[in-house]
């Protein structure tokens, strides 16, 4: 097995907003060779597949679509002097910061100073999600289901149901439409919300999936509603939509510790991870956040990435975790530290399992109060919400894990 | 000799006289098998199956495991057939690359009664020829196995116990039967057989089909097939085994397949790595009066997930991959019904159940010699074209981490299928191969393509464009 044995200062795994982000900030910022190394045959990520408008909305009046911003990220991480390969995948670890990768042009092991993993997020498929019956064809993501319209235009169907309600799902029926499927329902287990917006969607809500029927090809979809009422939708596609997960194979393999709410490595303000020189940066820290979030995360680590080359950088382990009482599902970042650094925005994001109208959020440590914070808005499950980081100084360095409560 | 296989128009024979000497119903495990010893000699055999592809109904799912048979009925058909099915498929498989992992099955007592059990199972291991097994104590067990869940008191240790690939096995068989001049006919159902003088005239769903000797290695519908020739033998009751298939990097909490000690209820649901480096919980065991009914249930996942977190607690905690349902042959029977008709030419091959991938090339070979007592003459026989299928396993070199394969052809360097590292190279493989898939569903079978944790949220649409692409 004869590997292409390379050096450069800085891996970057994954070339969505959050690595192409960072390529270009440590590029510009003199980092040394910047080598990103993506996947897929184009970089991007998922914008590449996300025909909306609503990207890049900081620098673009109004935004752009998402394959405008994939290329216009590709090209300035590009111009700022990052290496960018596209068509290599990386295929497990040889070291603490040397990575085996494959691609057309052969085996390679690298080795870098720093590696900032880049992987991302992808949606939850029906099997994972336990949904019983048949296994016919017709069943998508949505990822699935855009790359497939929007990438090669294919034929998808007639008659389609979209499980979900975050916006992915309104992504999910606006591909739908473009490739003119007529849209069912869009279900949803969750309640009707008192307030919500009339929208231009068939929205069925408290009703769970129960299964799919159907042998060569999907024929339905049975729903089981909220007063127990049974149903079958007839249709020949569904869409599974939302339940993000992130892609933490490279992560998990490294032995990198994960952090159980988010399913994503462990993390602080600055990215580090438990291994020391490897960080994480986008959705594969929080699955998921808009690209713009990504990108910020992606520029911000630039500055961590900086103080490791330079030896400058704190040693990790001295921060606490951050923990979340149910229904909450997750902090990010959920370690404290370096020092008395503070997350980007000066704030954390929070997910919940459940609605929760206007909660007061209190955080805590070995039984002693450090913030209390009312919402203004209710907290939704499948979107974040966010708590200050003015408490982090009070944190006490030695104490148990901090604790965050909704009450 | 030229590669015949047809999907439409009338299923003709080859011969001058248009009559086969041989027709096997049913191209599973068990009909590729056949159709492949057959091919061992100079007959016109026809393979014929009522689906689009080999190995599409029973044998797809199972829970690919190669038995020694140490728990079988002792003296029974499927006691001998299991064994020396056993060996056969062991060596074949080196030969042709199906990959096949000796992980060892651990038989694992959870309370006083059962482990009270194990000595007698060693002993019936011992009367079927396996003399391999042995008792080991709990903390010999936890060494092995340390991520089982509390409350394991000992184990039956079964070294020669294995996993292998179930899609690869058939494939090969059926490669192999074709290019040695088998006919294989797709989508073609056999509706009714009628007696004409010395040969059987099958009307299929696709026209008329003459043979002169048959063989019904129908699985599911053996028993029909059967009736159609007047026996009232068996009846097949579909016994529905749901599995779940949980991600690789669960991989590492179970070195051996974990059987439960056997009840009167059956076998039970085991723990067992797979050769793409997944791990599978199950099967359930229902009786059902469906043939079709290959669905997943709410039920049964739930007891299944119940089973799995008592036998390897962390196991439940991991992503799952995929779900999915097989129906066994049940005959209400503790054995196989291979049966011989003499003066009807035909022999019978029903109720081969969860065995019947381990016993497929001894079952074969049992087949033909009944059908040389019924009468037909197979001649001298004749080497076979050798034959090698795709290495789908995990613990072999894979064509991504090959190096020289890459050198020569980038298409191997090339990944489509992130999460099984499914590359174009070998996609493109597949789909001109000898039996070339005709759904993406095959494809699946014959490359993993698709069938990774994400089930194509990254690579369905490209996997798509390929197989579309190769149809045009």
């Amino acid at each position: 097995m004869t590997r292409i044995e390379r050096t450069v200062d800085v891996l970057i795994v994954g070339a969505g907003p959050a690595g192409l982000a960072a390529g270009a900030e440590l590029a510009a910022a003199g980092a040394g060779r910047i080598e990103i190394l993506e996947r897929e045959q184009e970089p991007g990520g998922i914008p590449r597949h996300c025909h909306h408008s609503g990207f890049g909305g900081r620098f673009t009046r109004g935004g752009m679509d998402g394959p405008a911003y994939a290329r216009r990220s590709a090209a300035a991480a590009v111009r700022a002097g990052a290496g960018l390969r596209t068509g290599v995948t990386v295929t497990g670890w040889a070291g603490p910061r040397t990575v085996e990768t494959t691609g057309p042009g052969g085996l390679e092991r690298i080795t870098a100073g720093a590696v900032v993993l880049a992987t991302g997020a992808r949606e939850r498929p029906r099997s994972a999600r336990l949904v019983p019956g048949s296994r016919p064809p017709g069943v998508h993501t949505t990822g699935e289901l855009q790359q497939a319209v929007h990438l090669y235009g294919q034929r998808i169907g007639t008659r389609a149901v979209v499980i979900g309600d975050e916006p992915v799902a309104h992504a999910a029926v606006d591909t739908l439409r473009a490739a003119g499927v007529h849209v069912v329902a869009v279900v949803t287990d969750r309640p009707a919300a008192p307030l919500r917006v009339r929208q231009r969607l068939p929205l069925l809500t408290g009703a769970t999936v129960t299964g799919l029927t159907g042998r060569t090809r999907l024929s339905g979809v049975s729903l089981r509603h909220d007063d127990g009422r049974t149903t079958t939708l007839r249709c020949d596609t569904v869409v599974f939509t939302g339940d993000f997960v992130p892609d933490h194979e490279l992560a998990r393999r490294g032995g990198i510790t994960l952090d159980p709410g988010t399913r994503g490595p462990a993390y602080d303000a600055a990215y580090r991870t438990s291994r020391p020189g490897v960080f994480a940066v986008g959705n594969l820290l929080h699955a998921v956040e808009r690209a713009g979030v990504a990108a910020d995360e992606g520029r911000a680590v630039a500055v961590s990435v900086l103080h490791r080359l330079s030896g400058t950088d704190e040693p990790f382990g001295g921060g606490r975790p951050l923990v979340v009482d149910a229904p909450l599902r997750w902090v990010a970042p959920n370690l404290t530290g370096p020092g008395g650094a503070r997350p980007l925005g000066d704030r954390f994001v929070l997910r919940t399992a459940r609605r929760l109208s206007r909660p007061l959020l209190v955080v805590s440590q070995d039984g002693r109060e450090l913030h209390r914070q009312r919402l203004l808005l209710p907290a939704v499950p499948g979107r974040p919400f966010h708590l200050a980081a003015g408490w982090l100084d009070r944190v006490d360095p030695h104490g148990s894990p901090v604790r965050i409560t909704a009450l | 000799m030229t590669v015949t296989i047809t999907t439409a128009g009338e299923p003709a024979a080859g011969g001058a006289d248009g009559t086969y000497d041989v027709t096997v119903v049913g191209a599973g495990v068990v009909g590729t098998a056949i159709a492949r010893e057959l091919a061992g000699y100079r007959l016109r055999t026809a393979l014929v199956d009522a689906s689009d592809d080999i190995g599409s109904g029973t044998s797809k799912a199972n829970t690919a495991i190669l038995h020694t048979g140490f728990d079988a009925v002792p003296d029974s058909l499927e006691a001998r057939l299991v064994r020396e099915g056993h060996h056969r498929l062991t060596a074949y498989a080196a030969r042709t690359g199906i990959p096949v992992e000796r992980v060892g099955a651990l038989l694992v007592a959870w309370d006083a009664d059962q482990l009270a059990l194990l000595p007698r199972l060693l002993a019936k291991a011992g009367r079927n020829g396996y003399h391999a097994a042995r008792i080991i104590g709990a903390d010999e067990l936890e060494k092995r196995e340390p991520h089982l869940g509390p409350g394991a008191l000992g184990a039956l240790e079964v070294p020669d116990e294995s996993i292998i690939c179930p899609w690869t096995t058939p494939l090969a068989f059926a490669t192999q039967a074709v290019r040695a001049g088998v006919h294989l006919h797709l989508n073609c159902r056999v509706l009714d057989v009628a007696d004409e003088p010395g040969v059987h005239a099958l009307t299929t769903s696709r026209g008329m089909l003459r043979t002169r000797y048959l063989v019904n290695a129908a699985g599911l519908y053996a028993d029909e097939i059967d009736r159609l020739l007047g026996h009232e033998v068996f009846t097949v009751t579909p016994r529905r085994g749901q599995l779940i298939v949980f991600d690789k990097l669960a991989r590492e909490l179970v070195g051996h397949i974990l059987l439960p000690v056997p009840t009167a209820a059956g076998k039970g649901v085991l723990v067992a790595p797979t050769v793409f480096g997944n791990v599978l919980l199950g099967p359930t065991s229902e009786e059902l009066d469906d043939r079709t009914a290959t669905g997943s249930t709410a039920d049964g996942l739930h007891l299944l997930r119940e089973r799995g977190r008592r036998i390897l607690p962390a196991l439940i905690d991991e992503e799952v991959t995929a779900v999915y349902a097989g129906l066994r042959a049940a005959t209400g029977q503790e054995d196989y019904r291979i049966q011989e008709y003499p003066t009807q030419r035909y022999v019978a091959v029903g109720g081969i159940r969860s065995t019947g991938l381990t016993a497929s090339m001894a079952i074969a070979a049992h087949v033909t010699g009944l059908l040389a007592r019924t009468g037909l003459e197979l001649g001298a026989p004749r080497r076979l074209p050798p034959v090698t299928v795709p290495n789908l396993g995990e613990a072999f070199p894979r064509p991504y981490r090959r190096a020289d394969l890459i050198a020569k052809d980038p298409a191997y360097g090339t990944l489509v299928c992130h999460c099984e590292h499914v590359t174009l190279g070998e996609i493109r493989d597949a789909l001109s191969s000898t039996v070339p898939p005709r759904s993406l569903d095959g494809l699946r079978r014959r490359t993993r393509a698709h069938g990774g944790r994400c089930q194509g949220f990254y690579c369905g649409a490209a996997v798509r464009a390929l197989f579309e692409e190769a149809q045009e």
